[in-house]
């Protein structure tokens, strides 16, 4: 009944050290642990809240892909129309829907037939599936292409996923330890770098999509006229990107994109001795920009980035080497910054910050000295509290509740966990509560001796008794831990970690550890009263 | 060594003649918590208020609170609270949402970083924009609901219906009267707080079910002990219990409270409140003798304090 068989007790023994031994790397240094398996080297993880960093919320901008995507339709309708030389009047965007009026009745059926072709099976050719991304629809002379909502949110996901990659290469270009980029839910995606002094750099990388065209400046009109509205549909205006602002009207049509750039550097240009980025294009770029620049030499063309001119310089002479660079009254940050953006690639659509929350590493290190504080304290008064109420019990409780808490490092390690500050209040408050366990059991066992029983029936009563408490009353926070980490981000998910954690150690505790000591003190000492 | 005995062993304390008075003032107490929170109102965090919170330290002795406050009043950001914090060159500064959706937010810490100029450690930064804002409150509300559900079953499966009830009905009255202090002493209200919410709502529980464990015991064990006689038996059995481990979780949660630094220290005020003094009066005065009403040991003769409750009766 009470006695523990020999294999029993060596279980316990062996399990509850074991666990306890995951803790173990977290007292090395870094150094040491890295020379090991992978296995051993699980660790604890400080919350940016002790260690300090960034924890920022982007949103992708799900709007945007919707819109591009919709005009793009919009641009195929009018080219593939074009070179049907089919007429048309009214090519317009509603919502999902693009509409287009077909002038002659006779050019209906051949304008379908046309831009049915524009649909595409939903996933690309190889997916197999039967769905296409357009459905193409006439009324009398109107056909209606409309973007179905499968192959926007289709547009969503690749788009989230792309940039999520070209995230983390712009994160990793700052050179911090370990940051994680994850994503969350449809359209956005959580960036935590740790150790991060000042977040204003990581956003600017972030925030700018960092589309680079190169595009030739429209002369047929100028800026002046444009800027009251007379453009035609192939340019638009756009603004130089340094202060004052001046416009430019600039062809729609791309000569090469940034996207075909291999790598691009901030340096200095030889002559002015000014910050200049310097670029490469691969090979399909570079053929395309030689051809454009032989065929406009003297006509400027212009740089732009994010919608805003860099530059517009005149072509002097065909630009064959497939390199090149940009000058634009750079600073050295920010031709730093532009060569970055430009090697990570552009985002496929605006990234909006939902949520920033920085702890710098001041307030990280006060914290952990605050929590360790607090920790010993808690743990002392807890210890000293129980000796006095229940003297040698209260010995066999403390050990109980220190390989507790050495058995929660050990299975926040296991997992990797995050240690927050509040998480380390998760673990404060254990000690007091694991403590009940014990507490529980002592009463019972006190209340079973005023009862008449002997030393021992009363402590085996005793414990038997308590054992279904410990269950229910544990479960019910358990709940609420559970639900806590469900709903909870960041630190308050530290909290419900250990807290959930340290239930389930306090129960494993008050069901063997606890009750294995108590019994190895029985058959040694063979007690007529209980000392408690 | 002789050890401490906080309640006597033979204790016989006479709890159920207090409900008279503990389930007026208890309702009086919600009353005046709800009171609180729709005439004072909690104070809502940035986490569901969204805005800005920037915990900043002058790298040049005591911080001007005057002049910081004057230049950033001058932005034209609307509601600026600025507060002393912690030691005297650290304060902290609440912004309010700025209209204009996320990214109006980070302009706005834009303009403060430019305002306060050099000399300023940022301890800590906090943006929240306007939509992570109401789905954080909708979390925490959503959450709590959850929590009060899944227990409410649980105790549901392992107790009679009137017990989870019981349970239930003395935990949300500890909510709320948590809330009314919150909303007395203005602590933030933000996710941790949700956090604290639940703690509290989880260690009341465990202790009303260490209780009900016990009254579940001996409606078995004494099948014609009168109802309150019983629940007297059964809280007194299990007092010295509830006294002891609330003086170690008190111990502990005093420890976080004096020593845990700025950043926890509301969330152990409220759960000093709340796990210590509102939960142990709970499950004793409240969880206890509630279950009479509730039907539990119906049938059963009726004990001392009903007879004096006929008796008064015109």
């Amino acid at each position: 009944m009470f006695y523990y068989t020999r294999w029993k007790a060596a279980a316990i023994v062996l399990s509850a050290f074991v666990v306890c031994m995951f803790a173990f790397p977290n007292l090395l240094p870094e150094k040491t642990v890295e020379s090991w398996p992978k296995w051993a080297q699980r660790h604890i993880v400080l919350g940016l809240d002790l260690q300090g960093g960034s924890h920022i919320l982007l949103e992708v901008d799900s709007n945007f892909v919707r819109r591009e995507q919709v005009e793009n339709v919009r641009d195929d309708v009018r080219r593939v129309l074009r070179e049907a030389r089919i007429g048309y009047t009214g090519l317009v965007v509603r919502g999902n829907t693009v509409e287009v009026r077909i002038r002659e009745n006779a050019s209906i059926e051949p304008a379908l037939v046309k831009l049915r072709e524009l649909s595409q099976p939903l996933g690309g050719i190889l997916a197999g599936s039967t769905q296409r991304n357009i459905d193409v629809s006439a009324d009398g002379n109107l056909i209606r292409l409309t973007v179905n909502e499968a192959a926007i949110q289709d547009r969503i996901r690749q788009s989230v996923e792309q940039s999520i990659q070209i995230i983390e290469r712009r994160v990793n270009e700052l050179g911090t330890v370990e940051p994680l980029i994850q994503r969350q839910g449809a359209d956005r995606v959580l960036v935590q770098v740790p150790g991060l002094q000042d977040p204003t750099r990581l956003k600017e990388l972030l925030g700018r999509t960092a589309k680079l065209d190169f595009r030739m400046v429209d002369s047929s009109i100028s800026p002046e006229q444009a800027v009251q509205g007379r453009v035609s549909a192939e340019s638009e205006v756009l603004y130089s990107s340094t202060a004052p602002k001046t416009p430019y009207v600039i062809e729609r049509r791309v000569l090469v994109s940034g996207s075909e750039l291999t790598d691009a550097q901030p340096g200095f240009d030889q002559r002015t001795n000014e910050p200049i980025v310097s670029f490469r294009f691969n090979s399909a770029g570079a053929r395309r920009f030689a051809q454009a620049t032989q065929e406009n030499v003297g006509r400027p063309f212009a740089i732009v980035l994010d919608n805003e001119v860099i530059s517009a310089p005149v072509i002097r002479e065909p630009i064959i080497g497939g390199s090149g660079q940009i000058s634009g009254s750079f600073t050295v940050q920010s031709a730093n910054d532009l060569a970055i953006l430009l090697r990570a690639g552009a985002l496929p659509a605006p990234l909006t910050i939902m949520e920033e929350r920085t702890v710098g590493p001041g307030l990280g290190q006060d914290s952990i000295e605050s929590g360790k504080m607090a920790s010993y304290i808690g743990a002392a008064l807890v210890v000293i509290f129980m000796i006095a109420t229940y003297g040698l019990f209260g010995v066999f409780a403390n050990i109980a509740v220190a390989i507790n808490v050495c058995m929660i490092f050990g299975v926040l390690s296991l997992l990797n966990a995050t240690l927050t500050l509040p998480g380390i209040a998760g673990i404060v408050l254990t000690v007091g509560i694991a403590v009940d366990s014990n507490v529980l059991i002592y009463e019972r066992i006190r209340e079973e001796v005023r009862a008449g029983r002997t030393a021992i029936n009363a402590i085996d009563a005793g414990f038997s008794r308590a054992l279904s408490t410990i269950l229910d009353s544990n479960i019910t926070t358990f709940i609420a831990a559970a639900v806590l980490f469900y709903i909870g981000t960041g630190p308050v998910r530290g909290f419900a970690v250990t807290l959930g954690i340290g239930i389930l150690t306090t129960v494993f505790t008050a069901f063997t550890v606890t009750r294995l000591i108590v019994a190895t003190w029985v058959r040694w000492r063979r007690p007529k009263h209980v000392p408690i | 060594m002789r050890l401490l005995r906080i309640v006597p062993d033979d204790t016989k304390f006479d709890f159920m003649r207090f409900r008279r008075i503990s389930f007026p003032i208890s309702a009086l107490a919600s009353i005046a918590a709800i009171a609180l929170y729709f005439f004072i109102g909690l104070n809502f965090g940035i986490d569901f208020k969204g805005g800005t919170l920037l915990e900043v330290r002058s790298l040049s002795g005591p911080a001007d609170l005057a002049k910081m406050r004057a230049s950033l009043t001058s932005l034209d950001l609307g509601d600026v609270q600025l507060q002393q914090f912690g030691g005297p060159t650290d304060v902290l500064i609440r912004i309010a949402e700025q209209p204009g959706g996320d990214a109006a937010q980070q302009a706005a810490v834009q303009k403060v970083r430019a305002a306060l100029g050099e000399g300023i450690d940022y301890r800590r930064v906090e943006v929240v924009g306007p939509r992570v804002s109401n789905e954080l409150l909708s979390y925490g509300v959503i959450g709590l609901g959850l929590a009060i559900f899944g227990i409410l079953i649980y105790l549901w499966f392992r107790f009679e219906w009137q017990f989870a009830l019981g349970a239930m009905l003395a935990n949300v009255h500890d909510l709320v009267l948590t809330l009314g202090f919150m909303a007395l002493f203005q602590i933030d209200f933000d996710i941790t707080s949700i956090a604290a919410l639940l703690t509290i709502l989880g260690y009341s529980l465990n202790d009303t079910v260490v209780i009900y464990d016990r009254i579940r015991e001996m409606l078995r064990r004494y099948k014609r002990m009168p109802m309150p006689d019983m629940l007297n038996a059964s809280i007194n059995s299990t007092l010295s219990r509830s006294i002891i481990t609330h003086v170690t979780t008190s111990l502990a949660l005093l420890a976080l409270y004096m020593f845990g630094g700025t950043a926890i220290h509301s969330f152990a005020a409220t759960m000093l409140f709340g796990v210590v003094l509102v939960g142990t009066y709970t499950s004793i005065f409240i969880a206890a003798p509630i279950l009479i009403y509730l039907g539990v040991g119906y049938g059963r003769e009726h004990g001392k304090g009903d007879d004096a409750e006929t008796k008064a009766r015109p």
